[in-house]
């Protein structure tokens, strides 16, 4: 009596996965099963056959269903641009130097070329940079730096050394940069420091502190101080 | 020609690569598309929908835990979005008279048996089915899916899925026989 069971529940269990052995979705072993079934079952074996039909009507009918328009892409795209993580990615994987890239692009040759005195001497700067922070927290006053010049060419200006917080977003940047009305004209040092111009003109001491405190308080300002000049 | 895996495809857009996300729709949109016109059968509503299926790969990309193909959990947050929307017509809701009103209403079984063309009768009895059947019949033969991605869209235990689209294609039949189509099966 409980193998009759056994077998009326096998059976049925086979039965229920005709469907997935016509999709070929079955893992080896009970296709196996499948298989050795209908080979000894001619009812489950034209059932079968129904099911292969309903599969080649199914795909027929959805293949007939066809296709969205461009529409769909279009506005998945401009979605995308206006969501919130779209921009927390943007800010995350930030490159300043990719975005300084694009920056230098725009320069004049003459400004292109402080790049490669810059760059020379970096390494120097940054160790200066350093000294200068250290010196600024020994003596509680304000922040100098112990760079020598690296700046022959930047002459009649203003100047300072910025280093952007590092999770600040190009926007937020490019922001700041446009509300002060100042240029990058140089940089990253290894330390991932700008020169930044902040006047075609040399500012009174006064208005030059202001300035800096004010960028200072800046979010997506680490620290700002002025370039030293000749 | 090598191709990106999806799941590598995932992986590049968890970090923001657009290109990525156009090559992932590009790959799936028209089965989703399809899927999701069966559930809510307007096609601007579901090519709505499509884009928000999308969208909400790009917000979540970085929390896909590849447990199930890509391509499954494209259609489960398909499926949820398709019952959300129809859910907020209360005149839509996805039981069997809704299904019966969203149906393809061209022909019914009889105009279409006139035809003498059991595929075309055989379609039109798919199209009659509830939306529950409809869609289990979609997912294993169409969209391929194994018992246990089957349970992972809908979700219900693997045995209630087998059982449903063993009913599916019991109604089926039935439709197909009161069509004038007698299979030998139920």
């Amino acid at each position: 009596m409980n193998m009759i069971k056994n077998k009326a529940a096998e059976r049925e269990e086979i039965e229920a996965l005709l469907p997935w052995h016509a999709a070929g979705t079955l893992s080896r072993r009970d296709a196996q099963k499948v298989e050795q079934a209908l080979e000894s079952d001619a009812d489950l074996a034209i059932q079968y056959s129904t099911v292969q039909q309903d599969l080649v009507e199914t795909i027929g009918l959805n293949e007939s269903l066809g296709a969205p328009s461009a529409r769909a892409m279009q506005k998945l795209m401009a979605d995308i641009e206006a969501d919130a993580s779209t921009a927390r990615r943007a800010r995350s994987s930030f490159n300043l130097g990719e975005w300084l890239s694009e920056r230098l692009s725009s320069f004049s040759p003459r400004t292109l070329a402080w790049s490669a005195t810059a760059a020379a001497l970096a390494v120097v700067l940054q160790a200066g940079l350093l000294a200068g922070m250290f010196m600024s927290e020994r003596q509680g006053g304000d922040f100098h730096t112990a760079s020598v010049q690296t700046d022959q060419a930047i002459k009649g200006g203003t100047y300072a050394l910025i280093r952007f917080a590092p999770e600040a977003a190009t926007g937020d940047v490019n922001k700041l940069l446009e509300n002060y009305k100042i240029a990058i004209v140089d940089g990253p040092s290894g330390g991932g420091v700008y020169t930044v111009r902040l006047a075609m003109t040399g500012m009174p001491k006064e208005e030059l502190a202001r300035t800096v405190k004010k960028l200072q308080d800046e979010s997506v300002v680490r620290f700002i101080g002025p370039k030293p000049t000749e | 020609m090598q191709t990106t895996s999806d799941e590598a495809l995932i992986g590049r857009i968890a970090a923001g690569d657009k290109l990525a996300m156009q090559v992932l729709f590009a790959r799936h949109h028209v089965r989703v598309y399809r899927f999701v016109l069966r559930l809510v059968g307007e096609p601007s509503r579901a090519e709505d929908l499509i884009s928000e299926v999308f969208l909400d790969v790009w917000r979540q990309a970085d929390r896909f835990e590849a447990r199930s193909q890509v391509s499954t959990w494209l259609l489960a947050i398909a499926r949820y979005k398709a019952l959300s929307a129809l859910r907020k017509r209360p005149d839509e809701e996805l039981d069997d008279e809704t299904a019966q009103a969203i149906e393809d209403q061209s022909d019914d079984p009889e105009i279409a048996m006139q035809k003498k063309d059991t595929s075309d009768i055989l379609r039109k009895c798919l199209t009659k089915l509830s939306a529950e059947h409809r869609e289990i019949v979609d997912l294993v033969y169409y969209h391929e899916k194994s018992v246990e991605e089957v349970a992972k869209i809908v979700g219900v235990p693997e045995n209630t899925v087998k059982t449903r689209m063993f009913y599916a294609r019991k109604r089926l039949g039935e439709l197909l026989k009161a069509a004038g189509v007698e299979r030998g099966w139920p």
